[in-house]
């Protein structure tokens, strides 16, 4: 689903800071607009011999069975989650960790994409940055604890 | 005109005449010089070089082509008078077609086989009359010899006499099927299987009849109805003895255990067949039989080519020993080792010296070949466009058009020899250039072309049997070169095949390698699927590292 960033479904980010401000919960519902809380995380790639290393694992994607995901809330949730974090890698440093769901790559959206297009949105190899949107479930608590 | 010297053979390839006819008077002293021309396939006499003089007629083509002129081409050789000849290795073994004729017909006469085909065929029709008319002598000769003294035995004998008759019908329906066969070859040795039966028959026979003689003619038994029962005995068991006879000549070879591969030793065309646990001699007649059904006609006129490659090799190089002695065959002893040396030495520098030599060979091959190629299909083309339009100028007649117009009325003979000029040309053209000409004569194409038009065929139709080589059946009977063959085995030809047995089926022309390997013991498993069994999900949660 290529074109799918520009087809029916539109996405609404809220981006965060300290400041946002968030009523909806994180659900998702196939053709309904997402809503969710995000960071926004910025990781440099490291190079490692020939091959641009980001430094963590991603599962998921609409070609793969969303039961198996132990990170999602939701069990039909078919995003891309992040499964592991290689210690000290670059992902780590920038404030990923394990269990995020990326919604967005460099502008790219991670919502309604395959697995292996996911893949290869992360690993571009003319791009030395990937700026990601990552949301998760502690986010949302801290920005309603935030408005209260 | 040509010239009188007909000894000598000029070759094919010879170069281009100069321009000077072969003079009458130095021809004949030249070929009384001339040493024994040798003879064989054209390219032999290439070699000889300096020899070519006169004009010579090719005897192989002169047999075998019957529409080209015999080519007389006319060399003078300026040298004739200066030059020594060498006699090289492959003229001594060569025959000229004159030679494989001879021998061919030599062997058809000879008439001892047949002595043992009668021996058999007297001892069969012998062993079968005493086999049936025993039974009836049981049953008849008490009648014969002790009227007064049997008791008269009633409903059971009659039954037994209907059983008896029927049984003996059966026996000789069954004896007709299985021996009553005409012969299709002659094996080397006699039939083990055949000649066991033969020996148990007349073995069981005798001892009925020694049995029947002891203790019932010299007692003359009154009992009517024993006698009846033992000769109902004999018959069932003959039947028996039959039937051990289908297992062990019929049943016992058709499960295939054997994987013969059959090599020809020309042009190295290979064919498997499964047979199963057969004798040698048995299973060299079913390869021969399926010979000639399978593998390509033999054709001697493709083999031209390779054999003058390597003449030519043989005559780049030629070794003279200029310091006296020849080399000759070395006898044994110590004092010997110098000319075994010599022949050593010789042979090295002569592999040496062609494995210096810039050899170009391969380049003249590759470029022959490709050209070769491009020739046939030309001709091909040709053809197959002279042949579609000469049989457009045919139409087949219904029957009422018969009635009507009884002019110009052709069966498909005469049909046949009028379209057949028109593509005559452009077939023995296409035939000369892949070297088949002799496998086809004038006489059988027109007979194949009557043939075609009577049952409809297309023009493709027609041509397949001219564009590609067929098995030998295709071809006429003359064309089966050799009905007499010769098996050539280290085992005994009796004995059955066994896993790595190889033996050679000779004929004049060619022989047939067979390698005989066992087909592999095979062991399958079943496995059973539930075909509701059948479900799907999608790929499990796979992890990428970025």
């Amino acid at each position: 689903m290529k074109g799918a960033k520009n087809d029916f479904r539109p996405l609404s980010y809220l981006q965060p800071g300290r400041n946002t401000k968030v009523s909806e919960t994180m659900s998702f519902i196939p053709g309904q607009p997402v809503t969710a809380v995000v960071q926004r995380i910025e990781i440099r790639k490291l190079r490692q011999g020939e091959h641009l290393i980001l430094g963590f694992s991603i599962g998921g994607g609409i070609d793969q069975d969303p039961g198996q995901n132990p990170f999602s809330e939701d069990k039909s949730d078919k995003g891309i989650y992040v499964t592991r974090v290689t210690p000290e890698g670059p992902a780590e440093v920038a404030g990923l960790m394990m269990g995020d769901k990326v919604m967005q790559v460099n502008g790219w959206d991670m919502t309604m994409v395959t697995h292996d297009q996911a893949r290869k949105r992360l690993t571009k190899k003319n791009e030395d940055v990937v700026r990601l949107l990552v949301t998760r479930k502690s986010l949302e608590q801290a920005v309603k604890h935030s408005m209260m | 005109p040509p010239t009188a010297c007909g000894l000598c053979q000029s070759p094919e390839q010879a170069p281009p005449p100069t321009g000077q006819d072969c003079p009458q008077a130095p021809a004949a002293s030249a070929c009384g010089k001339a040493q024994q021309p040798p003879r064989g396939p054209w390219p032999i006499a290439w070699e000889e070089g300096p020899r070519r003089h006169g004009h010579g007629v090719h005897l192989l083509r002169v047999l075998v082509l019957l529409w080209s002129l015999p080519g007389i081409p006319q060399t003078w050789d300026d040298n004739w008078g200066e030059t020594t000849t060498a006699v090289t290795g492959t003229s001594e073994h060569s025959l000229s077609q004159e030679d494989i004729v001879r021998i061919t017909k030599d062997l058809e006469d000879s008439v001892g086989l047949d002595c043992r085909r009668y021996f058999t065929l007297t001892l069969a029709v012998v062993l079968g009359l005493l086999v049936f008319l025993t039974p009836l002598a049981f049953l008849a000769l008490p009648h014969l010899l002790w009227p007064d003294k049997l008791l008269v035995c009633g409903t059971a004998c009659e039954g037994l006499f209907i059983s008896v008759a029927f049984k003996l019908l059966i026996l000789l329906l069954a004896v007709w099927a299985l021996f009553f066969r005409a012969p299709r070859a002659g094996l080397p040795r006699v039939f083990v299987f055949r000649a066991l039966l033969a020996v148990l028959v007349l073995l069981f026979v005798v001892s009925y009849w020694l049995f029947y003689g002891v203790r019932i003619l010299d007692s003359q038994d009154e009992n009517y109805q024993g006698i009846v029962q033992y000769a109902v005995s004999l018959v069932d068991a003959l039947l028996f003895i039959h039937y051990l006879a289908i297992v062990l000549l019929e049943l016992r070879q058709l499960q295939p255990a054997f994987s013969v591969s059959v090599t020809r030793s020309t042009d190295g065309e290979t064919r498997q067949y499964n047979l199963g646990q057969l004798s040698i001699q048995r299973a060299a007649l079913a390869i021969i039989e399926n010979y000639y059904r399978d593998f390509f006609v033999h054709n001697p006129a493709l083999l031209t080519a390779s054999k003058s490659r390597a003449a030519k090799h043989l005559a780049g190089l030629k070794v003279y020993n200029v310091d006296g002695e020849f080399p000759a065959t070395p006898a044994t002893g110590p004092g010997n080792n110098a000319a075994t040396g010599l022949a050593h030495s010789q042979s090295r520098a002569m592999i040496a010296a062609a494995a210096r030599r810039r050899d170009t060979n391969h380049n003249e091959l590759y470029y022959e070949e490709a050209e070769h190629e491009r020739r046939v299909r030309k001709r091909k083309a040709r053809l197959v466009v002279a042949v579609e339009e000469a049989f457009t100028h045919i139409k087949r007649m219904q029957e009422e058009e018969q009635k009507k117009a009884p002019g110009d009325v052709m069966d498909p003979r005469e049909a046949a020899q009028a379209i057949f000029p028109s593509m005559a040309r452009s077939l023995q053209k296409y035939l000369r250039t892949t070297r088949q000409q002799h496998c086809h004569s004038m006489e059988s194409i027109q007979q194949h072309l009557a043939f075609c038009i009577t049952n409809n065929m297309t023009p493709k139709a027609f041509l397949e049997s001219y564009l590609t080589p067929g098995p030998t059946l295709q071809y006429g009977r003359e064309r089966w070169l050799a009905r007499q063959w010769t098996l050539v085995s280290e085992a005994s030809v009796t004995s059955g095949l066994k896993e790595g047995a190889i033996f050679l089926l000779k004929c004049i022309d060619f022989s047939l390698v067979v390698t005989v390997k066992r087909i592999p013991y095979i062991q399958l498993s079943e496995e059973f699927i539930d075909p509701k069994s059948h479900k799907f999900v999608l790929r499990l949660q796979s992890e990428t590292s970025v």
